[in-house]
C-alpha cells in the first residue's frame, strides 16, 4: 500500500494544477464566499417624489438611502424609477395624508428587509410591493438560474467539445484541412449555440408555466441579453479549451469559473450585501449582468434603455473573452508559413520561406 | 510536362531552445513514395508537419502544393471516432470542397478500394487499428491530393493490414500523387523510391535505397558469435558487425547489406563523430 501511496503522491506533485485546486482553491473560495455570503441589506436605494418629498425624505429610516428627491415628480415617475432599477423603494408624497411606499419586489432581499421594517412600525405607511407582489423566491431565482443553465451549456459543453478534438488528436487533422481558423471555430460552436438557444426557450417556458415566473417585458430585449451572455459563456468555453490538455482539466477550470458566478453575481446573495472587497469581483462576472437583464425584463418589465448598462457590459465582456479565445485558438491551429487564400487558383506551389527571426 | 517535386531545402525547426530539425533537405517527386525513417525523437513528425504547414520553420524553404491539394494523416487516429465510416469520408470530402455527385462517387470508390464497404455505417471508433488507418488514408485521398503525407500509418497495424496499406499507398502514387510517410520499419522503407533517415533532427542518410546501400562505407560481416573488437549487432540468431577498414574478422563472412544494416552503420558513425 505504501508503494501505491508514494506513487500517487509523486503523480499529484507533478500535476500542479490539480494540487493548486486541492489546496489553494478551497481556502480562496472560503475567504471570498465568506465575505459574500450575506442576505442582510443595510442600505436600500430610495427615491422620494411628490409635493412633500423634501420633508418626508428627512424623516425616513436610516436603512432607506435616499438617492433622489423630487417634488415635481409623481407616482408614475416613481414606478418608472423602480422599473428602470434606479431604486428599490419609492416614497410618493401627497399634499395631505400619509405617503405611499412602493417597493421593487424583484430585488427580493432588499424588498423583504424594507417590508419587514415598515410593517413593524405602525406609524409608517404600509408598503406596496410592485412586480413581485407575493415576494416569491422563484420569481427572482428562475430568471437568474436560466443564466446558470446557459453557463453549463455554453461553457462546459463548448470546452469539452473543443478539448475532445485536441485529446483525440483530430485537431491536428483539422489544422491541415483547408479551413480558416474562424471556419473551424464557427462550425464547432454553431451546434452548441443552437442547442443553447433551444435550451433557453425550454427553460423560459418551464419557468413561466411551471413556476409562474412573470414575463412582463420585451422578449426581444431578453433574447438580446441571452445571446450576448451566450457569446460570453461560449467564448469562456473556448478559452478554457485552449489552456486544457484533457477533458478533466477543462471541467475543473469550467467549474472554477462557474462557482464565483453563481455565488458572486447577485443570483443568490444580493450584491449590495457583499463586502466591498469581494463585490467588485461580482461586477466582472457576466452572470451578474445577465441576472440584471433577466430579472429586469421578466419581473419588472424594464425597457431596453433601462438595461443599456448590463447589456453593454455583456457586449464588452463578450468581445474581450471571445477575442482572446480566438487569438488563442488560432495559435492552436496556427499554420506555419504563409498559407494561400482559399479563393485563389489551384495547383500553385507554396514556397514557405521564413527567416530565422521568424521562428516561434 | 515535368512532374512537380515537393519537399524542403535546408529546413530548420525549433521548439524554443530545442532543435527539432536542422538543415534537412528532402525531395518527393510526384508519382513516387518517399519514406522518412528514424527512431523516436528523430524529427520525423516535425518534418511531416513542416511539409504539411502546421509547424513554423526557423530557416530553409518548403515546397508544398496548395492546402486543398494536400492530404495528411496524423500519427493520432486521424478519424472522428464518434462518426461512422461514411460520415468521416463525407466530412473529409466536403472539407476539400467536393460536390455532392463527385463526393458520392469518390466515397463509393474509396470504400471499395479500402475494403471498408461492409463497415460504412460502423462508428470509426469501433474499427480495428488497421481498418482505422485505411479509413484515415481514404479520408486523406478523397480529394485526390498532389502531396499525400502520412505519419507512421503502419505503426501498431497487423502485417496483413500493413500490406494492404502499402497497396493503397502505391496506388495513390501510381495515380500521380507524391506520397511521403514516416515509419520505424526499415523493411517497409526499402519499398519506397527514396529514403531519408533522420537522427536527432539531422539528415543521416538520403537517396534511393540502392544509393543509401552503395554509400555505406567499409564492410558488413555476419558471424555465428559476436565478433571481437568491432561494432556489432544482432540480426535474428546471428551477429553482424561493421568493419570500417573492409577487413573480415576470423569466423565471419561478408554479407550483402540491407537498409537496416546501412542505417545501423550510419548511426554508429554518427555516434563515433558525436563521441569525438
Amino acid at each position: 500500500m505504501w508503494a501505491m501511496a508514494m506513487k500517487e503522491f509523486r503523480q499529484m506533485r507533478r500535476d500542479r494544477r490539480t494540487l493548486a485546486m486541492m489546496i489553494v482553491q478551497p481556502v480562496l473560495l472560503l475567504v471570498v464566499f465568506g465575505y459574500a455570503a450575506s442576505f442582510d441589506v443595510d442600505q436600500v436605494k430610495t427615491v422620494v417624489v411628490g409635493p412633500r418629498a423634501g420633508q418626508v425624505a428627512a424623516a425616513l429610516p436610516q436603512r432607506l438611502d435616499v438617492v433622489q428627491v423630487s417634488s415635481s415628480h409623481g407616482r408614475q415617475d416613481a414606478v418608472d424609477a423602480l422599473r428602470d432599477g434606479e431604486a428599490v423603494v419609492a416614497v410618493v408624497t401627497a399634499d395631505a395624508g400619509q405617503p405611499q411606499v412602493l417597493v421593487d419586489g424583484a430585488d427580493l432581499f432588499s424588498a423583504r428587509s424594507v417590508v419587514t421594517e415598515l410593517r413593524g412600525r405602525p406609524e409608517l405607511p404600509a408598503p406596496e410591493v410592485l412586480f413581485n407582489p407575493g415576494l416569491k423566491t422563484s420569481a427572482i431565482m428562475v430568471p437568474g438560474l436560466m443564466g446558470v443553465v446557459l453557463v453549463f451549456v455554453g461553457t462546459i459543453a463548448t470546452a469539452l467539445g473543443v478539448v475532445r478534438e485536441r485529446q483525440s488528436g483530430t485537431l491536428e487533422q483539422l489544422a491541415v484541412m483547408p479551413f480558416r481558423p474562424r471556419d473551424v471555430l464557427g462550425g464547432k460552436l454553431l451546434p452548441y449555440l443552437g442547442v443553447a438557444v433551444v435550451d433557453l426557450a425550454v427553460i423560459v417556458a418551464v419557468g413561466v408555466l411551471l413556476f409562474d415566473v412573470p414575463f412582463a417585458g420585451s422578449p426581444l430585449v431578453f433574447a438580446l441579453g441571452a445571446l450576448l451572455f451566450l457569446f460570453v459563456t461560449v467564448g469562456t468555453g473556448v478559452l478554457i479549451s485552449t489552456v486544457s490538455e484533457t477533458q478533466g482539466q477543462a471541467i475543473q477550470l469550467a467549474l472554477l469559473t462557474m462557482l464565483p458566478q453563481i455565488l458572486l453575481s447577485g443570483l443568490i446573495f444580493p450584491l449590495q450585501a457583499m463586502a466591498a472587497g469581494v463585490r467588485w469581483i461580482g461586477y466582472l462576472l457576466p452572470l451578474t449582468y445577465f441576472v440584471q437583464v433577466a430579472r429586469g425584463v421578466m419581473v419588472r418589465g424594464a425597457p431596453f434603455d433601462a438595461l443599456l448598462f448590463p447589456l453593454g457590459m455583456l457586449a464588452v465582456l463578450g468581445l474581450a473573452v471571445f477575442g482572446l479565445s480566438i487569438v488563442r485558438f488560432r495559435r492552436d491551429l496556427a499554420p506555419a508559413g504563409p498559407r494561400r487564400d482559399a479563393d485563389s487558383a489551384d495547383q500553385a506551389q507554396v514556397e514557405a520561406t521564413t527567416s530565422r527571426a521568424g521562428a516561434r | 510536362m515535368s512532374r512537380p517535386v515537393w519537399g524542403c531545402s535546408g529546413l530548420a525547426v525549433r521548439y524554443g531552445a530545442t532543435v527539432a530539425l536542422e538543415d534537412v533537405t528532402f525531395e518527393v517527386p510526384a508519382g513516387t513514395v518517399a519514406a522518412v525513417v528514424g527512431g523516436d525523437g528523430a524529427g520525423k513528425t516535425t518534418l511531416l508537419r513542416a511539409l504539411a504547414g502546421t509547424v513554423r520553420s526557423a530557416a530553409g524553404s518548403v515546397r508544398r502544393p496548395d492546402e486543398r491539394r494536400l492530404g495528411y494523416v496524423s500519427a493520432g487516429p486521424g478519424v472522428w471516432g464518434d462518426l461512422t465510416v461514411d460520415e468521416n469520408l463525407v466530412f473529409a470530402g466536403r472539407a476539400y470542397g467536393l460536390g455532392p455527385d463527385q463526393l458520392k462517387r469518390r466515397v463509393a470508390g474509396l470504400l471499395e478500394r479500402t475494403g471498408l464497404a461492409w463497415a460504412r455505417d460502423r462508428l470509426a471508433g469501433r474499427l480495428s487499428g488497421g481498418e482505422r488507418q485505411k479509413l484515415a488514408f481514404a479520408m486523406a485521398v478523397a480529394h485526390e491530393p498532389d502531396l499525400l503525407i502520412l505519419d507512421e500509418p503502419t505503426t501498431g497495424v497487423d502485417p496483413v493490414s500493413r500490406a494492404e496499406l502499402w497497396r493503397l499507398l502505391a496506388g495513390a502514387a501510381a495515380a500521380g500523387a507524391a506520397v511521403v510517410l514516416s515509419t520505424t520499419y526499415l523493411d517497409e522503407a526499402e519499398r519506397a523510391a527514396t529514403v531519408l533517415v533522420l537522427d536527432r533532427g539531422r539528415s543521416l542518410l538520403a537517396g534511393t535505397p540502392d544509393e543509401v546501400l552503395a554509400a555505406t562505407p567499409g564492410l558488413v560481416v555476419e558471424a555465428p558469435a559476436r565478433p571481437e573488437g568491432i561494432p556489432s549487432w544482432r540480426r535474428g540468431a546471428r551477429w553482424r558487425a561493421w568493419s570500417p577498414g573492409g577487413s573480415t574478422p576470423p569466423g565471419a563472412r561478408p554479407v550483402a547489406i540491407d537498409l537496416e544494416d546501412a542505417v545501423i552503420v550510419a548511426q554508429l558513425r554518427e555516434d563515433q563523430r558525436w563521441a569525438a
